[in-house]
C-alpha cells in the first residue's frame, strides 16, 4: 500500500502542503479530488519521488524519499497532467518507452499492442503522436503508463497506477472505459490512486476519497461520505445538489444552478462590443 | 492473443506503407547494417584518391594482408603516414561530432541543439587556443602535466564548463526553453570568441596560421599522435554512447517522466554532459570548428529511421564518418592542388540544410 505520512512541501518560498495524510490500499481506487491549485499535483509529485517533501512517504513499505528511481518505477507507473514529446515518435515507440523492466523485442511488441487496445487505440500504432488529438494523446500516455506495471501483482507485491486527471480531455465513452480499467485494476489487486475533477465519475468509481484544499486535508473516506453537499460547498465555493439517479443505483452531484450567482450581463451592455454592434 | 509486431500488418489498417505498424526498429537496424559497408566503401576511397592515385584494390590487400608489395614506397608514405591518419582522424571526428550532436539534442530535448550552435565549441575552441598559445609559455607546466592530451583535455574542459553554464541558464523546473537556449548559446559563444580574440592578439606568426586555419576546421596534418591523443576519448564516447539511449529515450517525454520511468534524472545528465564535452573538446581540439555535421547528421537520421536512440546513436557515429570523409574528400578535390578548410564545405552544405530544417518543422516541436 502507498502511505502518506504529515507530507510537507514547499515550493518557491511558499508552502503548499500542510501536512497531508493519506494511504491509498492496493485493491481500491483511491481518488484525490479539490479545486484548481489545491495541490493535488504537488501532492502526487511529492509520492512519486519526484519533488522534495518533509514527511514520510512509503510504497509497499519503501521509502519513497530515498528509493531508487529504478525501484519505484517497477511499482508504480505515473500518468502525468501534461506530457509534451521532444521528437516525432510513433505511437508504438511512445508506448514502448513504458516497457522499462527488460520486456524487449517480441514480448514487448505484443504489449503495446494490448496496451494500445485497452486504451481503445488499436491500429493507431504507425501514427505520429505529435499528430493525434488531445485525447488520443493522453489515451496514448495511459497505454504507455499501463505498459510500465502490466501485471497488477509483481511476486505478489501490488503495484500502482498514479494517474493526474486521466479523463480530463476524453470524451464521455472514453471516460468511462479508462475508469473501468482502474477499477478493473483495483480489483486485480493493484493500486490506483487518481486526481479527478469529475466528481460523478468519482462517486461512481472511486472506493476511497480523499477531499483536497488549501493543501490539506478536508475531507476523507467513502464517497457518500465525503461527497457531502456540505464539504463541497465548502471547498469548491460552489452550491451543490447530492441526489440519485433516476435507477436509484449511485449518486448525482450536481451544482446547484439555481442558488449560482447568476454571471452579472450588466456589465457587458455597454463598451466598444456594443457600439461597433449597434450600428448595424 | 498474440499479435507480433513484426508480423505482416492485418488488411485494412488505417495508415499508408509504414512496415510493422510504427515500429522502426527493423528499417533501423537494416539502415545501421548498410551505413556500415557505406562507411567501408568511403573509407577506402579516402585512401585511394588524391594526388596521388591508387589503385582501391592496392590499397585494400595491402591493409588487409599486410603484404605491400604491390604499392610503391612513394604511396606507401603517402598512404601510411598522410591518408591513413587523416581518414581515420576524419572518420573519429565525423563519428564524434555526430554523436555529441545527437546527445545534446536527446538531453536537451530540442533538434537544434547541437554544439557548434549553441557555443559548446567555442567554449571548447577556447580551452584548446589557451594552451595552443599559452602552452609554451605561463601554462607550459599544466601543459606539460597532460603531456600530448594538453590540448584535448584544455577543450573537453572549456567545453565542459559552457555545457555546463548552457544547461544551468535555460533549463527550468527540467524544462529547456529553446529560445532562452539558442540565446544563451550565442552569448556563451560570443564571450568565449572574445577571450579566443584576445589570446589571438598574443600568439606569433607561426601561431597565428595554426589558430587561423584551425579555426575553419580541417582535418588536414592528421599524424598518428594527434590520433592518439584524441582517441582515447573519442572511441570510447561513441561507442558508450548507445549506453545512453534508453536514458535520452526517456528523457523526450520530459525530465519528470523519465524518472518515473526509473531513470536516475540528475546522474543521467550529469554523464551525458561529460561525455558531449569530452567528445566535442576532444574533436575540436584537432580539428577546430566544423560545424553543422552534429545538426544534420542526426536530423537526417530522425526523419529516417525515428529518433529511437537505440538505433539512432549508432546510426550517427557512422553516417556522421562517412559525411566527414565526404566533405573532406570534397575540399580536397575543389581547389585541388590546394585544399579548403573542411569547415567551409560542411558549413557550405549543412547551413542551408539547417534552415531547411527550420522552414520545414516536422518534430520541432516546444519551441
Ligand atoms: N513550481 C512551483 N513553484 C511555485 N508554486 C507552484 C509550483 N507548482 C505549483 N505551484 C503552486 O502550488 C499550488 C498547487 O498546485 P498544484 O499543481 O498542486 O494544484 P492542483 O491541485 O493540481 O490544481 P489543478 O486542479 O489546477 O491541476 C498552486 O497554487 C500553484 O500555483
Ligand atoms: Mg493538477
Amino acid at each position: 500500500m502507498l502511505k502518506a505520512e504529515n507530507i510537507h512541501v514547499d515550493l518557491g518560498r511558499k508552502t503548499i502542503l500542510h501536512g497531508i495524510d493519506l494511504a491509498a490500499h492496493a485493491g481500491r481506487v483511491t481518488a484525490i479530488i479539490g479545486p484548481n491549485g489545491s495541490g493535488k499535483t504537488t501532492l502526487m509529485r511529492a509520492l512519486t519521488g519526484e519533488i522534495a517533501f518533509q514527511g514520510s512517504a512509503t510504497l509497499n513499505g519503501v521509502d519513497i524519499a530515498g528509493a531508487q528511481p529504478w525501484q519505484l518505477a517497477a511499482m508504480r507507473g505515473v500518468l502525468p497532467q501534461s506530457a509534451t514529446l521532444a521528437f516525432p515518435f510513433t505511437v508504438h515507440e511512445v508506448v514502448r518507452l513504458g516497457l522499462t523492466s527488460g520486456i524487449m523485442g517480441a514480448d514487448g511488441g505484443d504489449l503495446v499492442i494490448e496496451a494500445l487496445k485497452a486504451v481503445d487505440l488499436g491500429g493507431f500504432e504507425a501514427r505520429f503522436y505529435q499528430e493525434l488529438s488531445g485525447g488520443e494523446q493522453q489515451r496514448v500516455q495511459l497505454a504507455r503508463v499501463l505498459c510500465q506495471v502490466w501485471e497488477p501483482l509483481l511476486n505478489d507485491v501490488p503495484r500502482f497506477l498514479f494517474l493526474d486527471e486521466p479523463v480530463s480531455s476524453l470524451d464521455i465513452k472514453h471516460q468511462l472505459q479508462i475508469m473501468r480499467i482502474a477499477a478493473d485494476y483495483a480489483a486485480r489487486g493493484g493500486g490506483v490512486l487518481a486526481i479527478m475533477h469529475d466528481l460523478n465519475l468519482t462517486a461512481a468509481f472511486a472506493d476511497h476519497v480523499v477531499l483536497i484544499s488549501d493543501g490539506r486535508v478536508f475531507a476523507a473516506g467513502k464517497p457518500p461520505d465525503v461527497l457531502t453537499s456540505g464539504n463541497l460547498e465548502r471547498v469548491y465555493d460552489c452550491p451543490m445538489r447530492i441526489g440519485s439517479a433516476p435507477d436509484g443505483n449511485g449518486m448525482l452531484v450536481l451544482p446547484d444552478l439555481a442558488a449560482a450567482q447568476p454571471i452579472d450581463h450588466q456589465n457587458h451592455a455597454s463598451g466598444d462590443w456594443n457600439d461597433a454592434t449597434s450600428g448595424r | 492473443m498474440a499479435i507480433s509486431s513484426d508480423s505482416a500488418a492485418p488488411a485494412g489498417r488505417r495508415v499508408a506503407p509504414r512496415r510493422h505498424r510504427g515500429d522502426r526498429s527493423a528499417l533501423a537496424r537494416a539502415t545501421i547494417a548498410a551505413l556500415a559497408v557505406l562507411l567501408a566503401l568511403v573509407f577506402v576511397f579516402s585512401l585511394t584518391s588524391g594526388a596521388t592515385d591508387t589503385s582501391a584494390a592496392a590499397v585494400f590487400w595491402a591493409l588487409v594482408t599486410g603484404n605491400d608489395a604491390a604499392i610503391s614506397t612513394v604511396e606507401r608514405v603517402v598512404i601510411f603516414d598522410i591518408r591513413l591518419p587523416r581518414t581515420v582522424l576524419g572518420a573519429l571526428i565525423g563519428a564524434s561530432l555526430a554523436v555529441s550532436g545527437a546527445v545534446m539534442q536527446g538531453l536537451f530535448r530540442n533538434p537544434l541543439a547541437d554544439p557548434g550552435i549553441v557555443g559548446v565549441s567555442a567554449g571548447a575552441g577556447l580551452g584548446a587556443v589557451t594552451f595552443i598559445v599559452l602552452g609554451t609559455g605561463v601554462l607550459a607546466p599544466v601543459a606539460a602535466l597532460f603531456g600530448i592530451y594538453h590540448v584535448p583535455f584544455a577543450a573537453f574542459f572549456g567545453g565542459l564548463v559552457t555545457t555546463i553554464l548552457l544547461y544551468r541558464v535555460s533549463t527550468r523546473h527540467g524544462r529547456t526553453s529553446v529560445a532562452t537556449m539558442l540565446l544563451a548559446g550565442i552569448a556563451l559563444g560570443a564571450l568565449a570568441g572574445a577571450f579566443t580574440g584576445l589570446l589571438v592578439f598574443w600568439a606569433d606568426d607561426q601561431q597565428l596560421r595554426d589558430l587561423t586555419f584551425w579555426g575553419l576546421g580541417s582535418v588536414a596534418g592528421a599524424t598518428w599522435v594527434k590520433i592518439a591523443a584524441v582517441a582515447p576519448i573519442i572511441v570510447p564516447v561513441v561507442l558508450l554512447a548507445p549506453l545512453l539511449a534508453r536514458g535520452l529515450n526517456a528523457m523526450t517525454l520530459g525530465e519528470a517522466t523519465a524518472q518515473h520511468l526509473g531513470l536516475n534524472v540528475q546522474r543521467f545528465k550529469r554523464i551525458a554532459i561529460v561525455a558531449v564535452a569530452a567528445a566535442t573538446g576532444a574533436a575540436v581540439a584537432v580539428s577546430g570548428g566544423i560545424g553543422f555535421v552534429g545538426i544534420v547528421v542526426p536530423h537526417l537520421l530522425r526523419l529516417l529511421i525515428g529518433p529511437d536512440h537505440r538505433y539512432l546513436l549508432p546510426a550517427c557515429a557512422l553516417l556522421g564518418a562517412v559525411m566527414l570523409l565526404l566533405a573532406d574528400a570534397i575540399a580536397r578535390q575543389v581547389v585541388a592542388p590546394a585544399e579548403l578548410p573542411i569547415g567551409i564545405v560542411t558549413a557550405a552544405i549543412g547551413a542551408p540544410f539547417f534552415l531547411w530544417i527550420l522552414l520545414r518543422r516536422r518534430g520541432i516541436v516546444d519551441l
